[in-house]
């Protein structure tokens, strides 16, 4: 095992909603602040005894993170929108301050938090390359060695020594990030940049990054929201959720929990899960169950059969016999896979307020799935659920014993013969 | 190489090793600040030249001809000219390096390097305007067939309490203007006050005999003083500098640990 190269603990970071960090924003204001500071002083004494809860106007950022990175390691950060994602990097990029906790690191760091930060307008290209380059704590001597390469991988050398202000904003992406890629740290840490420029420049960047964290033996720390660029190059993950670690685990496990949630994601009841349908609710979608068994929850396994039972409603004197219901699987990036009609299949009976499909060989392989349901009474739209829940496909055991799908290389497994 | 991150309490030293890592920072900061600001201008640097010698112009106009200030037996354009180059380099400054933060607030939340370098590059990119400026005072000093005295040779003593004064102001306001933006409105029209705190358009002798020791205090008092008296061959006024001088040394220190402490919360507040 190589040694530890980031150390992380307890790490909290506390941010006044409103007013960031308890300061006066005017200078008036910090005078009231001054003259009432001794009244103010008096009432914390006082309450000193007295058991409190932590002022309103505070919010945890993170909340008490605790990990280790070891050399050569690339994590991901993933989790929702203010998550603390960005609180952490900015702590570890020594941005910002923690208020509580220790963070140890052995190495040089650079964090790019953004592509071609001090670029300046009016300066060229090649000026701009320097300027971003000692920002990010390069000499100007480690610069002037690597200048013909990021003026090459960025792919603007014709422009080079034309302002920044007349570039494109592609351009001005390409260049920022040629610099940032010929950073030499040991320590990376890496926020969202990649989601930018066109895709051939971001699948250039990909490799390189790769390259970095593989041949290089850099370390790594990632956060993004493109899961496929996650799963591609981190081994393990971080998933973090208002300020805390919720998993720490190897990458397909922390993806697999951020992307189905805690609970058990085969089954779906509508009401107590609070999931509002869009319809006129003439027929009404109480109960979703996904299995490889009919009466039972079972792991669904790719090549065994797959159940799907939908329970509903049904409001009295409905006219049921041109109602329909459309079921469609997408994969985790909303690519639409499977699409399943009761009109294609007249055995649908309605009264029965319980229906059930059957995959027979279910064809979807290991990874996570997104159900839509969709309702139609004949007339008008009954109950439409986008997305209503996600749920996995977890081992492709009885079908491939020794075959394993490469990542990412596709959701749906056709049998075929040889002739 | 070991890096700790913790909250930090009190008081604290700028670390001169991590400033000096970033020398070349600094260098490409003061000459994107120089570009900068004359790109797509037509006159360019002129306008380090124009600047000055309109302000001078007027000062004589309205203080040596129509109000016929006192200027000590010199011409009034040379000098209020001697007291305008020092004073324009001081008051660009405390514009520059107190607007320095705010004006990259993106680069401050974005990426980790010593702060102080803002504000020492705002600076520093204006020292190029002072040196252009001192060829005006050349010809002028060539015109009024003026040879300047041994004094001379501790001009730039002055200068550095010329610097340390615009350095510990500069931080100082650098710091307090990233939370309270108060100090760009006030700023504005303070330094047009502050303008006759110092012996600009007006001379020393004017100042009543127990006023003098606290109007030294000031430490542009001294360099003006200093420098007029080295360019026109006079006995260096060392009553006037050296008060000041003590209170530039003290006003650089106190800077330096007012920036560190409040370095720390420039990104939560920018």
């Amino acid at each position: 095992m190589s040694e530890i190269i980031i150390k992380v603990e307890n790490l909290s970071k506390r941010y006044r909603i409103g007013l960031q960090e308890k300061k006066a924003d005017t200078f008036a204001q910090q005078m009231v602040n001054v003259l009432r500071y001794p009244i103010d002083n008096f009432r914390k004494i006082q309450n000193l005894g007295k058991f409190q809860d932590q002022d309103e106007g505070v919010h945890w950022a993170l909340k008490e993170v605790s990990f280790e990175l070891r050399q050569g390691e690339v994590l991901g950060i993933i989790g929702k929108n203010g998550a603390g994602k960005s609180t952490l990097l900015k702590i570890l990029s020594k941005i910002t301050e923690p208020t509580s906790g220790r963070i140890e690191m052995y190495g040089r760091v650079a964090a790019l938090l953004e592509v071609g930060t001090g670029f300046h307008p009016e300066l060229t290209g090649r000026e701009n390359i320097y300027m971003n380059g000692t920002i990010l704590g390069m000499t100007k001597k480690e610069i002037d060695r690597k200048l013909d390469e990021i003026i090459d991988f960025s792919g603007v050398d014709k422009y080079v020594d034309t302002p920044v202000k007349f570039y494109s904003s592609g351009m001005r992406v390409r260049l920022g990030f040629s610099v940032a890629a010929h950073l030499e740290p040991e320590i990376l840490i890496i926020d969202e940049v990649l989601a930018v420029g066109d895709f051939e420049f971001q699948q250039k960047c990909l490799g390189k990054m790769e390259d970095v964290s593989k041949n290089d033996g850099r370390t790594v720390l990632f956060v993004s929201h493109n899961m496929d660029a996650v799963r591609n190059l981190c081994g393990r993950s971080i998933l973090l959720k208002d300020g805390k670690v919720q998993v720490i685990d190897e990458t397909s496990e922390t993806l697999k929990y951020y992307l189905t949630g805690e609970k058990g994601n085969n089954y779906l009841n509508i009401q107590s899960e609070e999931v509002i349908g869009f319809g006129n609710k003439n027929i009404e979608l109480e109960e979703i169950m996904i299995s490889s068994s009919i009466d039972d929850l079972e792991e669904l396994e790719t090549g065994k059969p797959l159940f799907l039972k939908l329970n509903f409603k049904v409001k009295p004197n409905i006219d049921l016999s041109k109602a329909r219901i459309d079921l469609r699987i997408d994969n985790q990036y909303s690519q639409r896979i499977i699409w399943m009609s009761s009109l294609a299949n007249n055995k649908f009976n309605f009264s029965k307020k319980e229906i059930i499909f059957e995959l027979p060989n279910n064809p979807l392989l290991p990874g996570n799935y997104i159900l839509t349901v969709f309702i139609h009474d004949g007339l008008d739209v009954a109950d439409w659920f986008k997305g209503v829940m996600t749920f996995s496909v977890d081992n492709s055991g009885s079908l491939f014993k020794t075959l394993k799908i490469p990542n990412g290389q596709t959701n749906i497994h056709l049998p075929f013969n040889v002739l | 190489m070991k890096t700790i991150i913790e909250p930090s309490k009190g008081w604290q030293f700028i670390d001169f090793n991590e400033l000096y890592r970033y020398k070349d920072l600094l260098y490409f900061l003061t000459v994107r600040g120089i570009k900068a600001r004359y790109a797509q201008s037509v006159l360019g640097v002129g306008w380090a030249i124009i600047q000055p010698l309109f302000t001078t112009l007027v000062f004589t106009i309205v203080f040596g001809g129509l109000a016929k200030v006192d200027s000590d037996g010199m011409p009034y354009i040379l000098f209020s000219y001697l007291a305008l180059w020092p004073w324009n380099y001081f008051s660009g400054t405390l514009n520059e390096s107190s607007n320095s933060l705010i004006a990259n607030a993106g680069m401050i939340t974005k990426v980790y390097f010593p702060r102080l370098i803002l504000p020492l590059a705002a600076i520093f990119s204006k020292l190029l305007d002072f040196m252009i400026s001192f060829v005006i005072l050349l010809v002028l000093l060539i015109y009024f067939k003026v040879i300047p005295g041994f004094g001379v040779v501790f001009l730039p003593f002055l200068l550095v309490q010329l610097l340390l004064c615009s350095l510990g102001i500069g931080m100082v306001l650098s710091a307090m203007a990233v939370q309270y933006r108060d100090v760009k409105y006030a700023l504005s029209f303070v330094v047009q006050l502050l303008l006759y705190t110092a012996p600009v358009v007006y001379s020393t002798t004017a100042v009543p005999e127990k006023w003098q020791f606290a109007y030294s205090l000031n430490p542009m008092v001294g360099v003006i003083e200093g420098i007029r008296a080295m360019f026109l061959d006079r006995p260096m006024p060392w009553e006037w500098i050296w008060p000041g001088a003590i209170v530039a040394v003290a006003i650089f220190i106190f800077g330096l640990f007012y920036f560190r402490r409040m370095e720390k919360v420039f990104a939560d507040v920018a």
